[in-house]
């Protein structure tokens, strides 16, 4: 616990941001152990949970503390040792708020971890150092450009099982960056650690003097989201419309939404779709009185100057920035569901920004392998964990973004019409 | 003071941000929701983000009270004017009624918290409720970790830790059939850090008894209980006048207050900084009954 630390805890609140990272990687690669060393070394672990581990250790007959059993909180985990979901938790320092998504390695791996990325600023990706990639370390990273997780960090952990050895370090990291230069990851940080002994964790090691980078935390306090942001395409999804049946206040029609990107402001001409009538923004209100300008992720209500029929599932951009307005979409689409597969001919219920409408899928181009990246076009349908290109054709417009330039408007989920479960997740390619 | 960096957002507005849209997306998806109130800082703070969220409408929903005729007097007061002031239909879920009517049965020890469960289910489906606002967040307890912004409850409102739905950037699925429903929790990402600095910089008022006072309790199992017509002196016991607030609101035969000086909302938040004890661990003699006691509740259909 350093001094900093400390000070943190009691610094205004204000000042502080908030990013949320997912991690990924098996229990053999020191995941637990360097999830535990950032919550302990940020006082962020309380001594009852703490006790309550160890007893529990104890009781089992393991040989150290277990503090894979901090995030195992379910009975069928603690039962069968195993992780099954995604687990969340919750640390500061005097710079930030971080929300970890703590994704298995094992189950359901491809599911939980895309659900884990869909909302990250950072991905974690963890390799032992004395067994270098594996098969498991390509699909984290492949994973992490598909769900276009802006940053990525690997941790080269164990490093002291191969006596902190540069060219052990060396070899890994020019072989991730190679295969990361594949995949468009615009940000990669590798750092040489040892989980179990908090070497690079909170703080700088001795034991890694040719090592010149930041220590994991320390990185993760500064790495740079701000511009992760989409400053540019304005984007407000509307969500809800508030016309108060009241007395004191009348003739209010307000557009309640969170900015999905760009900046908004009082004087703006906008335009409305589907239909593209055009307005001009008249305020922007919030709970503490108008803002001057609203932007992500701010949760805010637009006044427009004109009385224009708008619905929830609409949404406000630029007349000369428009998202697509299209029925035919193709996407990248990742299967959730283990009682039924994805099969061309199937419809689904689909959930895009506020707006939810029916699809049918269309086509199945091909399904990918996410070991290989080998393209299988003779696939015919998608199964749990599985992930391919599918075309599909929605009831009626979404106003749509490619994924790689807004995951929010380029997002979607299916649901089953029958059961109402989520079974896919998916990433649009091209809208028309 | 220096200018504030451009479309700069403190870790409060995100997490503000993020709660409005749950509970916007809730009033625009669901027919009938209802707000869990308890008159405990969580949903106190819950309260505030529905007032935020509708502005300047009124609060477009009901809010519940599962009453398990085990209150404080200060929380029960803070409850009534709150409700008066934001002109709310106060929907209460008596458990004394329940014991009454012979719905439910008293436990031996007399605790009813775990008895409050069938009492909320009933009165989820007298009123047809189909979305339940509660003021759970994922740092309180290791089932609730695990817990989804949006989580599904089949018709006899158990929840399934094992068959969730996979909740996907801001894309929740409120799907349901007639008689199922979802638990809501917009508090979801929020530490008890977070909520304390939000009553601060909100300037949100608070029952009297999360502020260091005076009170007679009696030591239990390492934790001070205060002695009142819930809590009798047993024998061999003794009470004591100590200066304690309460970390956590709840039913107050089971909820122990913490040794604590602290009487402002600033010390408050440096007391809550600088503790090694988890809230719940510290003033919760219910969890204390086994390692997945949370989990076992909840899949009933507890908060």
């Amino acid at each position: 616990m350093t001094q900093a630390l400390l000070e943190a805890e009691s610094a205004p609140a204000q000042r502080m941001d908030l990013l949320r990272f997912a991690t990924a990687g098996s229990v053999d690669d020191g995941k637990s152990t360097l999830i535990g060393r950032l919550l302990y070394d940020t006082k962020s672990i309380f001594a009852d949970q703490l006790d309550a581990v160890e007893a529990v250790s104890a009781a089992r007959g393991d040989e150290y503390t277990n503090l894979a059993l901090l995030t195992d909180g379910l009975r069928a985990e603690r039962e069968q040792g195993i992780t099954i979901d995604v687990a969340y938790r919750y640390f500061a320092t005097p710079r930030r708020k971080f929300i970890i998504a703590d994704t298995p390695g094992h189950i359901q791996y491809t599911r939980n971890m895309v659900t884990g990325a869909s909302t990250a600023d950072l991905a974690l990706i963890l390799v032992d150092a004395r067994k270098g990639l594996v098969e498991q370390s390509r699909r984290h990273a492949f994973l992490t450009s598909l769900l276009r997780v802006p940053h990525l960090v690997l941790c080269v952990n164990k490093m002291d099982l191969v006596d902190w050895d540069k060219s052990v370090y060396d070899k890994i990291a020019d072989e991730f960056t190679s295969f990361a230069a594949k995949l468009e990851i615009t940000d990669l940080t590798i750092i040489p650690v040892s989980a179990l002994n908090g070497d690079n964790i909170a703080s700088r090691s001795e034991n890694s003097p040719w090592y010149e980078g930041s220590s994991l935390l320390h990185h993760l306090e500064h790495v740079h989201i701000a511009s992760d942001r989409n400053l540019v395409d304005v984007r407000f999804p509307v969500q809800y419309v508030i016309r108060p049946q009241s007395t004191t206040v009348t003739d209010y029609r307000g557009y309640a939404g969170q900015v999905a990107s760009g900046v908004l402001k009082p004087g703006d001409e906008v335009m409305v779709l589907p239909s593209g009538l055009t307005s001009t923004i008249a305020g922007i209100d919030t709970a503490d009185g108008p803002v001057a300008e609203a932007f992500p992720p701010m949760s805010v209500t637009v006044k427009l100057s004109d009385e224009i029929d708008i619905s929830r599932g609409d949404l406000i951009c630029r007349p000369n920035n428009a998202p697509a307005v299209a029925q035919d979409i193709e996407a990248m689409i990742c299967w959730m569901d283990e009682s039924a597969p994805l099969r061309v001919g199937a419809k689904y219920t689909i959930k895009h920004t506020t707006r939810t409408a029916r699809t049918v899928i269309r086509g199945l181009q091909y399904r990918l392998d996410v070991n290989t990246l080998h393209r299988d076009d003779s696939a015919g349908d998608l199964k749990l964990n599985e992930i391919g290109r599918v075309k599909l054709r929605t009831t009626v417009p979404l106003l749509a973004d490619e994924y790689r330039r807004n995951r929010t408007t380029g997002g979607f989920i299916l649901i089953d019409e029958g059961t109402n479960r989520t079974v896919g997740a998916g990433m649009i390619i091209e809208a028309q | 003071m220096s200018q504030p960096k451009p479309y700069r957002v403190s870790h409060l507005d995100a997490l503000e941000a993020e709660s409005i849209f749950v509970m916007r997306e809730v009033m625009a998806e669901f027919e009938r929701p209802v707000l869990l109130f308890s008159g405990g800082k969580d949903s106190i703070v819950m309260l505030r983000l529905a007032e935020k969220a509708f502005a300047p409408a009124r609060i477009p929903f009901a809010v519940m009270h599962v009453d398990t005729g085990h209150n404080f007097p200060e929380v029960l007061d803070y409850r009534d004017s709150r409700v008066a002031t934001l002109g709310l239909n106060l929907v209460v879920a008596s458990v004394q009624e329940a014991i009454d009517a012979g719905l439910v049965r008293e436990l031996p020890d007399g605790t009813r918290n775990r008895i409050q469960t069938p009492v909320l289910l009933a009165a989820v489906e007298k009123y047809r409720f189909d979305a339940l606002f509660g003021g759970a967040r994922r740092d309180e307890e290791k089932a609730r970790a695990k817990e989804r912004m949006f989580s599904f409850r089949d018709e006899f409102g158990q929840w399934d830790p094992k068959n969730q739905r996979p909740e996907l950037w801001a894309l929740y699925n409120g799907k349901h059939h007639p008689g199922e429903s979802i638990r809501v929790f917009p508090l979801s990402n929020w530490t008890e850090l977070d909520v304390w600095h939000y009553i601060a910089r909100e300037k949100i008022p608070l029952p009297s008894i999360y502020y260091a006072h005076d009170r007679e309790v009696v030591e239990r199992d390492g934790m001070f209980y205060a002695v009142n017509e819930f809590i009798r002196l047993r024998d061999g016991e003794t009470s004591q006048v100590r200066r304690v607030r309460y970390r956590t609101v709840g039913d107050a035969s089971q909820t122990a207050a913490v040794l604590s000086d602290a009487d402002t909302v600033e010390t408050v938040i440096a007391e809550v900084a600088a503790t090694r004890i988890t809230e719940r661990g510290a003033t919760r003699g219910d969890d204390k009954v086994s390692e997945a006691a949370m989990e076992d509740r909840k899949r009933e259909g507890y908060f």
